[in-house]
């Protein structure tokens, strides 16, 4: 039985939600409107909200100074890459510890997340000698592997909640069929699970785009991904609020289409096992 | 179910994973470790030898420790109290019928797209200046005096841009909880008599119980480490040292890895025990 | 046709080899100022001239010292140049971190960098470090602002006729606040401002001991005329505000007068950027009548890492951006105003740039500044506005973020310098001078 809502109340709950989404938007909005800004228009008092000469001016300047498409391309590598392979060694943990749970499926769960408690400032120096030694400094695939090290842990956990919500009896049956266990993972498992996997690959896309500390300080020229592209607009000389929107617009702008494609999927799916 | 040989499986498909973490916990632990018990300055030469405990006492006696736990701890509590509460109410908000539901869910999860180095220039450039910043603007209109806000009001302002920055999560996953909820019960809950306050109370709040246990988890995790917030906004200055900030400082700007790496020893310790304590809880609420 | 075009792209081919032979690819670390990024706009050139191609990674000046720094302490190598200051380089230059600029070609003209920059970018006589540009810190002020406060600028006025100046200047109705001076904390930032500004008050950072000096009276002083004189006449906020801040504010016309480095003078009156570039003035920077004035120097200059393979093109490079034959480009494509100042004497004694306003006081203000005797009493370290050890940064950075909360009125001015004085010694200690 569908709840019977009055179109007032419905009326209420819409210019409120509305009200509230804009709100938390509004930041984001700002920016986007100071990045089609002069300078001078960007810090005019009163401030100035739509009807100014909308310029792309600000963004030919940053395109000019540098190289767009390579910081974007390195950060599509980057979070793309870490996710997938750290997808891709979790299905088979998350698998285990959903099926074959023991006493200590928990503890190596929550020991799992505890590894991300480390601080990174604290072992940037170790890192960064060990990266040297093995020559990741300034690479792309250095930077897949520490990314996807630093969202192991929720990935397994993401997946293991997944896991578990699928009914048991079904891979039974599949095994009396004599599916061994790869095709188990492959053709029973997996298809019931894709749209967890999904979000799964969708939060830790986000979270790895927006990494800043080892992106940032284990990267030159080759592997700067989009934080670094961000560090050189972040407080140059004399006015830069157009120029800076301009950048911000370009640094999170992929993300955020992504994002709002993929919305429908990451409000169903991110329950981290909150919902039983 | 699980027999012996599916039990060795099982353990061989954990492996890549648990060998994985455990290197990437072992070996910078182990060097942490090591160089906390040296006196380290690369800009003198690099190793001088051991110390002992020197670099932990040094530490810990420092007059920026127990403020930075104590501005750690602020800003942890307060980003949580701030997105576990608003984050509740815009669930429940979200969940009701209304015209435009995508968009307005697409609005509020936005923030969550955003890099903290982004928003931490975004905020205090754009928004928190007290001169060009749009809120001087805001309050000059009233006829206040702007607020100098990373100055006067640091940590508020930085809890603040952090919560802007996690309220999407937290909606999130509490939107997700609250769609699976029994909308039946609230029903009859409704046709009770029970007023719209005792609802929430008896009824979506314990549903919400595991996801609020669930998002102060992963919370904490990410609110430990915060650290482009504060570089970009204050530079740890007025009060914003955390302990993760301080720890920088000690490495990065006097270049005392030695120091710096007793500091990341305090701060694992610290963490686990903020840790244990929420295993503790949140064991009890998974499963 | 087919062949033609297969013979073209096999020529390609061919040329592109031979270039990578001897040519190779750069990698420079720089900072997002004004000139830099102007530097970038212009490697063309030098790729034309040399064959060698530039990679330029721009950060933020914080980001990129914490950058370098970890780069060149682990002989990381992920920079064939850094852009780096004149407190790094002494310090990198004595621990062998960088390739000594000792056989710099006939053209270049090393004799030509000004020696109160060279002096401070070598290391026990040895240069380490070219200057791309350099610069001290002096007076900007508002002629018309003077003018309507009737008073008169001196060209070397003192810190009691700057209050005075500013007090008049200021008229908070029309947003005009007679002074703005850097607030921000940092060591590079209002750190910077302070040290330089206490020198002409008779204070120092260390006693011929290594012991810090906050527990002295010029200190005191200092800090109390600064504080008093920002919030008679300085902005709101003033205690975040750095370089940048005051920069836009200036150019906005908010400020009657600004202390600040001598490259700012050209954005200032830059009609571009600026709203005031027809009424600013400069005055040297002021004193106490002590006999030190409060300004500083500083030089952002180029530097080789030691072990980089490519250590001749990029000596290629740092003579191509610090010679005068990029000055002449800059100038003809930008006008003399833009050109990167303070690094070369010949620049100062070219007709043309001494048509520039601020050209002739800039030079006096490099020229003022001495790092070797910046204290009225003896102290025993190099440097004006900081001193050349490692611990500075790091020492000087917390200090200033206590000086910082006295400027937003959080602490005492004695609570802070009595942390400082903790801070500061607690340091040197672990450091083992004292």
């Amino acid at each position: 039985m569908a709840r019977s809502v009055t179109t007032q109340r419905k009326t209420i709950n819409t210019v409120l939600a509305w009200a509230v989404g804009l709100l938390i938007f509004f930041p984001i909005l700002w920016t986007i409107l100071t990045s089609f800004k002069t300078e001078a228009q960007a810090i005019n008092d009163p401030p100035i909200w739509f009807f100014f000469d909308w310029t792309l001016e600000n963004y030919s300047v940053v395109q000019e100074r540098s190289n767009y498409m390579k910081f974007l391309w390195n950060s599509v590598i980057i979070a793309g890459g870490s996710t997938v392979l750290g997808v891709i060694i979790a299905i088979p943990a998350a698998w285990s510890m959903a099926f074959v749970p023991s006493k200590r499926t928990k503890d190596i769960l929550l020991w799992m997340l505890s590894t991300k408690m480390l601080p990174a400032v604290g072992v940037l120096y170790p890192i960064y000698l060990l990266f040297i030694k093995l020559g990741l400094l300034d690479s792309r695939f250095g930077l897949v592997i520490v990314l996807m090290l630093i969202n192991l842990p929720i990935i397994v956990w993401m997946l293991y909640t997944y896991f578990r919500e699928i009914p048991g009896e079904i891979l039974e049956a599949a095994r009396m069929d004599g599916a061994t266990l790869k095709e188990e993972i492959i053709y029973v498992l997996t298809p019931m699970a894709i749209p967890g996997i999904a979000s799964t690959l969708l939060l830790n896309v986000i979270l790895a785009w927006n990494e800043a500390f080892w992106t940032l300080n284990l990267t030159a020229a080759n592997a700067a991904p989009l934080t670094a592209f961000i560090a050189s607009y972040s407080s140059p000389e004399g006015l830069f609020y157009a120029k800076l929107s301009a950048a911000s617009v370009m640094a999170i702008a992929p993300i955020l289409i992504m994002g709002w494609f993929s919305q429908k999927q990451l409000v169903r799916g991110l329950t981290f096992g909150a919902v039983k | 179910m699980a027999t012996a040989q599916s039990r060795s499986a099982a353990r061989l498909m954990m492996t890549p994973a648990v060998v994985l973490l455990l290197g990437w916990m072992l070996v910078p632990l182990i060097m942490t470790l090591y160089f906390s018990f040296k006196r380290y300055l690369p800009l003198r030469g690099g190793d001088l030898g051991w110390v002992g405990f020197e670099n932990y006492v040094r530490f810990v006696t420092s007059s920026a420790f127990w403020p930075s736990v104590q501005t750690t701890l602020i800003i942890v509590g307060g980003v949580l109290v701030i997105t576990i509460c608003l984050g509740v109410l815009l669930a429940i908000l979200l969940d009701q019928p209304m015209w435009g539901q995508g968009i307005v869910r697409i609005l509020v999860i936005a923030p969550f797209f955003v890099m903290p180095t982004v928003s931490a220039l975004v905020w205090k450039n754009m928004f928190m200046d007290p001169i060009n910043g749009l809120f001087a603007h805001l309050w000059k209109f009233f006829g206040a005096e702007p607020i100098q806000w990373l100055s006067q009001a640091s940590l508020p302002s930085l809890v603040m841009i952090v919560s802007w920055q996690w309220l999407p999560f937290a909606t999130l996953i509490l939107l997700t909880a609250i769609q699976s909820l029994d909308s039946e019960q609230l029903e009859a809950a409704e046709m009770d008599g029970a007023p719209a306050l005792k609802r929430f109370w008896y009824i979506i709040l314990p549903h919400l119980s595991r996801a609020i246990t669930i998002v102060v988890l992963i919370q904490t995790i990410f609110l430990l480490a915060i650290f482009a917030e504060i570089f970009v906004t204050t530079g740890g200055a007025f009060g914003t040292k955390t302990l993760s900030y301080l720890i920088f400082q000690r490495v990065l700007e006097s270049q005392n890895i030695g120091l710096g790496s007793a500091g990341g020893v305090y701060a694992i310790i610290l963490a686990n025990i903020l840790a244990m304590f929420l295993m503790r809880i949140v064991g009890k609420n998974l499963d | 046709m087919n062949t033609t075009i297969r013979a073209l792209l096999g020529a390609t081919a061919l040329t592109a080899t031979a270039m990578a032979a001897s040519a190779d690819n750069l990698t420079i670390a720089t900072v997002n100022n004004g000139d830099m990024i102007r530097m970038q706009g212009l490697t063309d050139d030098f790729t034309a001239k040399t064959g060698h191609t530039v990679e330029w990674v721009t950060l933020e000046e914080n980001v990129l010292r914490q950058r370098v720094t970890t780069d060149i302490s682990t002989k990381g190598g992920a920079f064939d140049i850094m852009t780096i200051g004149m407190y790094e380089t002494p310090i990198w230059g004595a621990n062998g971190w960088l390739v000594p600029l000792d056989d710099l070609s006939e053209e270049y003209n090393v004799d030509d960098i000004l020696p109160a920059m060279a002096g401070g970018l070598s290391h026990d006589g040895t240069l380490y470090a070219a200057p791309f540009y350099g610069e001290s810190s002096m007076i900007m002020y508002r002629t018309d602002l003077m003018e309507k406060a009737g008073m008169e600028m001196p060209d070397a006025p003192t810190w009691s006729f700057i209050r005075e100046a500013a007090a008049a200047m200021t008229d908070r109705d029309a947003e005009i606040n007679g002074i703005c001076l850097r607030g921000k904390a940092g060591w590079g930032e209002g750190g910077a401002f302070i040290t330089a500004m206490s020198n002409s008050f008779g204070a120092r950072w260390f006693d011929m001991d290594w012991n810090a000096q906050f527990d002295t009276q010029p200190w005191k002083d200092t800090l109390e005329f600064y504080v008093g004189m920002m919030n008679e006449s300085g902005p709101a906020g003033f205690a975040t505000n750095g370089f940048n801040e005051n920069l836009s504010l200036f150019q906005q016309g908010k400020c009657g007068m600004w202390i600040d480095a001598t490259v700012a003078a050209s954005f200032v009156t830059n009609p571009n950027d600026s709203t005031v570039a027809d009424s600013v003035g400069f005055a040297l920077a002021p004193d106490n009548g002590l006999g030190k004035r409060s300004n500083w120097l500083w030089a952002w200059a180029l530097a080789i890492p030691a072990g980089t393979q490519k250590e001749a093109a990029a000596k290629e490079f740092i003579e191509w951006a610090t010679s005068t034959g990029y000055i002449e480009l800059v100038a003809s494509k930008e006008g003399w105003a833009n050109v990167p100042p303070g690094a070369r004497t010949s620049l100062y004694e070219n007709p043309e740039y001494q048509k520039v306003p601020f050209a002739q006081k800039t030079l006096d203000s490099i020229l003022s500044a001495d790092p070797n005797n910046s204290t009225v009493e003896p102290s025993p370290y190099v440097g004006v506005q900081f001193a050349a050890i490692p611990e500075f940064a790091g020492i000087a950075t917390e200090v200033s973020q206590e000086f910082s909360a006295v400027y937003a009125g959080q602490q005492s001015i004695d609570e802070a310098l009595e942390k400082a004085q903790a801070i500061t010694n607690d340091a040197m200690e672990a450091a083992g001078y004292r």
